[in-house]
């Protein structure tokens, strides 16, 4: 493994000076790409003079349908899924498996990315303040779906031979619809999901976070590292590739530990300049209110500021998308629905917590100085915001965003070869493979322009939804049943707790 | 509350003196032994998904390991003394783990061995002992 480590370092070293102009041309060439597959997936439909994506709507019916055919869980169900956290229900004398807590924190490591900081940024530049309306409702839609298809994962997983578990839409779907009589009907969705999510994590997972971890530390440096993306890019890459092709797991293992806490001090600071920006505060928020239904100067009025909501809102807690649900299928519960209710917890905390508090923050700014950022969209524009009242605050920033970008990619990696494997076997040749193929893709990702990346992540991403979305409405009536059955014998005590 | 002691051990040499002050008490006073190992653990760690799905496996793996290397050697040496115990092998944090078991095993004392960590490691990570001491709803004995 050294030795392909120093090859392909020095492969790289040797090639550099014909990089100068790469990402010129790299960019060339991924553009039509992107806009191509961008305009096959985001087939586009007018309405109201909007152009509405039937794939938003696929998901927001979707959201919406299971919110109120499981009565509302995403409300209900909030209060238990913080006991389970805290480890209420935990059996004390089998210590020592993946925890409810443990799960969740990975998942939330691989959702809180870049889409927290950039995408809403990206969101309120296009679809006006209105967008952060539509964000949260996203927000709060999803906690339903991802209820649904985190039981799915944790109650269809696989245990394989060595010992180790693998779980997500491609097994629920292959193992759900041969419970129903539909084989061939399963393995076709497996197959096509698995194929989706290795291709989608070159997307979401890693390029559009190496992009924008790039454009973040290229602002701090002042421009300094403008035409070095392809450098950043090999960095990134060799860091990537030191985890999950050499084993390193110390680099993955140190950034895990401190994502928590990079989070919860980039939403202190943002409270802070929210505070600082006290005067703001009330017209941000009447913006976000008004421009949600009356979506002023937003193309395509409220429905423009709608659509743009709800598609950032996916970009980044990934209902709906069953990423989520691969990560969580490693806890063993004899309950999958604990990971359901577990899991509802996560675009919560990624898109009605923080992205809602960089909302603010950009908000705030906005009505404080129109022009406070200039051109700058994404992590820029966020960043900008923040320079406005903490003058250093970039510089942690980029490091925030650089941490949120690796800790992304490492679970994007893990999803993507769950969908190799899934399509492929366990063969270590092929796991190798892959993993190089994502190395590449993540120093590209800094080569290119944030708009073909944007396109290019959400078409595959989005792709994927429409299968998952699907299996998700046949195999809801056994969520249903579990959950049902669950909660009489939580409210009987046959489901004991033990911690008060 | 039966005559009955909790006995921590880890492999280390500290755990070792452990026993045997145990197992000599307990022959005096006709007492039945706990042996214990606690494998360190917390529900509250961060983990990548690939350790996530590792860790049933792992968990496995580190019962057999305390198991066969620490707990078996001493239940022997505890047999062929002839004193009546039962052993346990479980995860947790070591303090908070020792006391639980000891007041569901209603245990009259706990018997663990001194660790000497230097000043700053337990400075900055607490010491078994010391979070023992402070907590425990038994007198507890450390054996140096």
């Amino acid at each position: 493994m050294t030795r392909l480590f120093i090859t392909f370092t020095a492969f790289f070293l040797y090639t550099l000076p014909a990089f100068a102009g790469f990402d010129e041309t790299i960019n060339e060439i991924t553009a039509p790409i992107a806009s191509a597959v961008g305009s096959f997936v985001f087939f586009k439909i007018p309405l109201f003079g909007a152009q509405l994506p039937l794939v938003v709507l696929w998901l927001v019916i979707g959201a919406i349908f299971f919110t109120l055919y499981l009565g509302f869980v995403n409300v209900g169900g909030f209060k238990h899924a913080i006991q389970l956290v805290r480890g209420d229900y935990a059996d004390p004398d089998s210590p020592g498996e993946v925890s409810h807590f443990q799960a969740l924190a990975t998942a939330v490591s691989g959702t809180v990315g870049i889409g927290n900081i950039g995408g809403v940024a990206v969101a309120v530049t296009i679809g006006g303040a209105g967008a952060t309306f539509w964000l949260i409702v996203a927000g709060f839609l999803g906690m339903s779906t991802k209820f649904v298809e985190c039981t799915l994962g944790v109650k269809y997983r696989t245990e394989n031979p060595d010992g180790s578990v693998s779980g997500g839409p491609m097994y629920y779907m292959k193992k759900g619809f041969e419970e129903r009589g539909m084989n061939g009907f399963g393995k076709f969705m497996g197959t096509f999901y698995a194929i989706g999510i290795f291709i989608g994590a070159l997307g979401i997972g890693n390029m559009f976070q190496s992009n924008q971890a790039y454009v973040q530390l290229n602002t701090v440096a002042g421009g300094a590292l403008d035409g070095l993306g392809w450098l950043v890019g090999l960095i990134l890459a060799a860091v990537v590739f030191a985890v999950i092709i050499g084993g390193i797991k110390s680099i993955a293992r140190v950034t895990e530990k401190i994502v928590p806490f990079m989070a919860i001090f980039y939403c202190v600071f943002a409270i802070i300049v929210i505070l600082m920006n006290f005067s703001s505060i009330p017209e941000a928020i009447g913006n976000i209110f008004s421009g949600a239904f009356t979506g002023e100067g937003v193309k395509g009025g409220a429905i423009g500021a709608l659509i743009i909501g709800f598609q950032r809102a996916v970009f980044s807690n990934e209902a709906g998308i069953g990423s989520a649900s691969i990560a969580h299928a490693a806890v063993r519960t004899p309950e999958p629905v604990t990971e359901g209710y577990v899991s509802l917890l996560e675009p919560f905390i990624d898109t009605i917590v923080i992205c809602t508090i960089t909302a603010l923050v950009i908000g705030t700014s906005q009505v404080a100085d129109p022009n406070f950022a200039g051109d700058a969209t994404g992590v820029a524009m966020t960043s900008a915001a923040f320079e406005r009242q903490i003058s250093w605050f970039p510089l942690p920033l980029a490091f925030g965003a650089l941490l949120f970008a690796f800790s992304t990619m490492i679970s994007w990696s893990y999803y993507g070869l769950k969908g190799w494997t899934y399509l492929f076997g366990e063969g270590q040749m092929g796991q190798t493979v892959y993993k190089l193929v994502f190395c590449a893709f993540v120093a590209i990702g800094c080569m290119v322009q944030l708009g073909p990346i944007l396109d290019i992540s959400d078409a595959l991403v989005f792709l994927i939804c429409v299968p998952n979305i699907l299996a998700l409405y046949f195999l809801a009536p056994i969520v249903k049943r579990e959950m049902v059955s669950y909660q009489a014998r939580l409210a009987s005590g046959e489901i004991k707790r033990y911690k008060h | 509350m039966s005559n009955s002691v909790l006995v921590a051990v880890d492999g280390s040499e500290g755990g070792a003196r452990a026993l045997q002050y145990a197992s000599d008490r307990a022959k005096l006073g006709g007492a039945k032994l706990i042996l214990t190992y606690v494998i360190e653990w917390s529900p509250y760690s961060f983990n990548t998904p690939e350790e996530n799905a590792e860790r049933h496996m792992r968990r496995e793996q580190e019962i057999e390991k305390a198991t066969l290397s620490v707990v078996e050697p001493a239940s022997a040496l505890l047999e062929a003394s002839g004193v009546e115990h039962e052993t346990i092998v479980r995860h947790g944090p070591p303090a908070e783990t020792l006391i639980e078991l000891a007041e569901k095993h209603g245990v009259q004392q706990i018997v663990i061995g001194r660790r000497g960590q230097s000043g700053i490691k337990s400075l900055l990570f607490g010491s078994v002992a010391g979070n023992l001491v402070q907590t425990s709803p038994v007198p507890v004995v450390v054996v140096p």
